[in-house]
């Protein structure tokens, strides 16, 4: 379970959450929505360790991720981010890409981290490009990659911060197939997007941020249907 | 030898390279100003003068370097100004979100950089750095100036003796020719085994 | 008859013997960094027309200029014409050889510029019906002037500091001028900071606004 009590984060004199609260149920795929710089991928990086809060408390299975105490490498492996541009590392082939993080972080031989490797690049359908480099793949398959890269640290949480809107429109449903493919299989994720008819699709409840905070969440069928607040059915409207 | 002195200056042309550049980049206001100093000191005055300084410069308050220190001190002092910079624009190139996405894998900083940051820069870095290596070799040349022997040094010493300056020094040449060329096809073939990608 | 006699200090009219050779020095650089200018355009252009052919002929020759350390190519240059019965003055030994210095480098560079033409716009501007010497006044030279500016200035930097090379002739430029007063002053501090003080007041501007100007120039 991830549980967001109360938190509030600001970049100077700039507050970008003004106190978020949010619980993230095992198995739960929750949809986040809302205007550019409106806070969401801030919210993903306080999750992971990434950035710091000045309040509140972020709980990931019972251990505080800003607690002096805590051995955030260890929490990370724990939770998967992906991000907007895909991060693949340019320097090793895809294979290296996935083989890396499993044997240098959770101290598995080389031919454990391979099989892993090899397993979650099977599950992204990449098993054909194992050993090309990154720079030679489209941005869809770099970012199942990133996926994959990901999985393979065994996470019991995936973040996903709007992994489609750098992609050309023709390579958006490859990765939202394989997102969908995760949720099928029960994996809890956050899924910061503005593809709205994906989220109404996939998601157990929609978040919908507005300046700093959540303005409205609940199923899709109310949140993305029938808003209750204004900003929301505005935000929807110009989205579509 | 010339290639000893153009090696060892590059060795430690690297090192403090890489310190100023971590200093520069440190934005630490207190020892920022030194490591510009020395970083533009070393770009904006002739290499001869700056050998002149570890010689003479130094001389005048007794400390008399052997003519081999002269110039390890002055290749070295000339090439870690070059290469700070080389490496400030390799740090730059590698973009923030690899050391984000290198740390949401769970890697400590140190295995990021090691694993992650640093090959990157490397492959950005290695242009430069060959042709500085090949600027070191060049600028070896200078030592016949400060009476240290190496090869341009060796010929002139050959060369007053026998009054065949041409012919030594187009010996010379050759060989720093051959020198500057064996540098560049080495690592013409090592880069092919190391950037693959 | 103590030492004095013969080493006399650092005085004001030293000044004004350095500030000759440093009028030397400019000059030298001048005459190098023009000519040689105009003649790498001319090589970078001609490299870059015949490709393969150029390349291993004026492509190998311009090579060794880059290759060889200057030092040893103007000891060579200048101890060459003696042989052949012919007496040359270190002032225009050491030009020459700086002229072909500086047209090597600069060809280099002009051809990299030229390249940095993409073919596909080159074939746009012909497609419009403009002639060869059109697309290249109007459109290589814009786009491989902003590419090679930077460069260039570093180039022409480069052999203002390497003229200093040319004192190795006996040609009485800034650090010629410096040494034979430290000789006489016994005051080499001072005078190398003098000199380094000169060197450092062209270049340093130079290469300040050549990296402002290629910052601006990538972001339109
Ligand atoms: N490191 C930072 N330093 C200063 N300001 C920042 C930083 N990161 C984000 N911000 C600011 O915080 C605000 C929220 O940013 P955030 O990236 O969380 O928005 P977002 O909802 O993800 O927007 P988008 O849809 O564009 O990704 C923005 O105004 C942004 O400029
Ligand atoms: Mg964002």
């Amino acid at each position: 379970m991830i549980e967001v009590k109360g938190v509030r984060k600001s970049f100077g004199d700039l507050e970008v959450l003004k106190g978020i609260d949010l619980v993230v149920e095992k198995g739960e795929v929750i949809s986040v929505i809302g205007a550019s710089g409106s806070g969401k991928s801030t919210m993903l990086y306080c999750v992971n360790a990434l950035e710091s809060i000045d309040s509140g408390h972020i709980i990931v299975d019972g251990v505080d991720v800003h607690s002096r105490d805590t051995n955030v490498n260890r929490l990370r492996t724990n939770i998967g981010m992906v991000f907007q541009q895909w991060n693949s590392f340019p320097h090793l082939t895809t294979l290296e890409n996935v083989a890396l993080a499993p044997r240098i972080v959770l101290g598995k031989s080389k031919q454990e981290a391979l099989e892993i490797a090899r397993k979650q690049l099977e599950h992204v359908g990449l098993v054909d490009k194992l050993d090309v480099y990154p720079s030679r793949m489209s941005g869809g398959q770099q970012q199942r990659l990133a996926i994959a890269r990901a999985l393979a640290m065994e996470p019991n949480y995936m973040l996903f911060d709007e992994v489609t809107s750098a992609l050309d429109p023709e390579l958006v449903g490859e990765v939202l197939d394989t997102l969908r493919l995760l949720s099928d299989e029960g994996m809890s994720m956050i899924v910061v997007t503005h593809e709205i008819g994906f989220a109404r699709d996939v998601s157990d409840r929609v978040a919908y941020f507005h300046e700093g905070k959540i303005e409205e969440l609940g199923p899709p069928s109310q949140v993305l249907d029938n808003p209750e607040s204004q900003q929301t059915r505005k935000f929807l409207a110009n989205v579509r | 030898m010339t290639m000893e002195v153009a090696v060892l200056a590059m060795l430690l042309g690297v090192l403090l390279g890489l310190a100023l550049a971590m200093v520069r980049m440190s934005g630490n206001r207190s020892v920022t100003w030194f490591a510009v100093g020395w970083i533009e000191l070393a770009r904006n005055t002739p290499a001869l003068l700056q050998l002149f300084f570890f010689g003479f410069g130094l001389g005048a308050f007794g400390l008399h370097l052997s003519p081999f220190m002269i110039v390890l001190c002055g290749l070295s002092f000339n090439n870690a100004g070059y290469l700070a910079e080389t490496f400030r624009g390799g740090f730059n190139a590698v973009p923030p979100t690899q050391l984000k996405a290198a740390r949401s894998l769970g890697m400590t900083l140190g295995q990021s950089y090691i694993r992650i940051v640093i090959p990157q820069v490397l492959r950005v870095v290695y242009h430069p750095m060959t042709n500085q290596m090949v600027w070191s070799v060049l600028m070896s040349s200078l030592a016949m100036l400060v009476g240290y022997r190496e090869l341009a040094g060796e010929t002139q010493f050959l060369a007053s003796k026998t009054y065949r300056i041409f012919e030594f020094f187009l010996v010379a040449a050759v060989i720093y020719y051959l020198m500057v060329k064996l540098i560049l096809v080495g690592s013409r073939l090592l880069s092919w085994r190391l950037f693959r990608y | 008859m103590g030492s004095s006699s013969v080493f006399t200090g650092f005085q004001f009219s030293d000044l004004g013997f350095l500030a000759e050779a440093a009028g030397r020095t400019l000059l030298i650089s001048a005459l190098a960094i023009s000519i040689g200018t105009f003649l790498g355009c001319i090589f970078g252009w001609i490299l870059s027309v015949t490709r393969v052919v150029g390349d291993a002929t004026l492509g190998v020759v311009l090579d060794v200029f880059r290759s060889v350390p200057l030092i040893i190519q103007l000891i060579l240059f200048y101890n060459f014409f003696p042989i052949i019965g012919f007496d040359l003055n270190p002032f225009a030994a050491g030009t020459v050889v700086l002229v072909f210095y500086t047209s090597a480098l600069v060809a280099a560079v002009v051809r990299g510029g030229i390249s940095a033409t993409p073919s596909a716009t080159r074939r746009a501007a012909r497609s419009l019906g403009m002639t060869y010497w059109q697309d290249l006044r109007y459109i290589v030279w814009p786009i491989g002037l902003r590419a090679v500016l930077p460069s260039w200035a570093g180039v022409a930097l480069g052999v203002l500091k390497d003229s200093a090379l040319v004192s190795v002739l006996g040609y009485v430029e800034l650090l010629r001028a410096s040494q034979i007063l430290i000789t006489r002053t016994q005051e080499p501090f001072l005078i190398l900071i003098i000199v380094g003080a000169f060197y450092f007041a062209l270049s340093f501007p130079i290469s300040r606004l050549t990296a402002r100007l290629e910052r601006t120039w990538q972001y339109d």
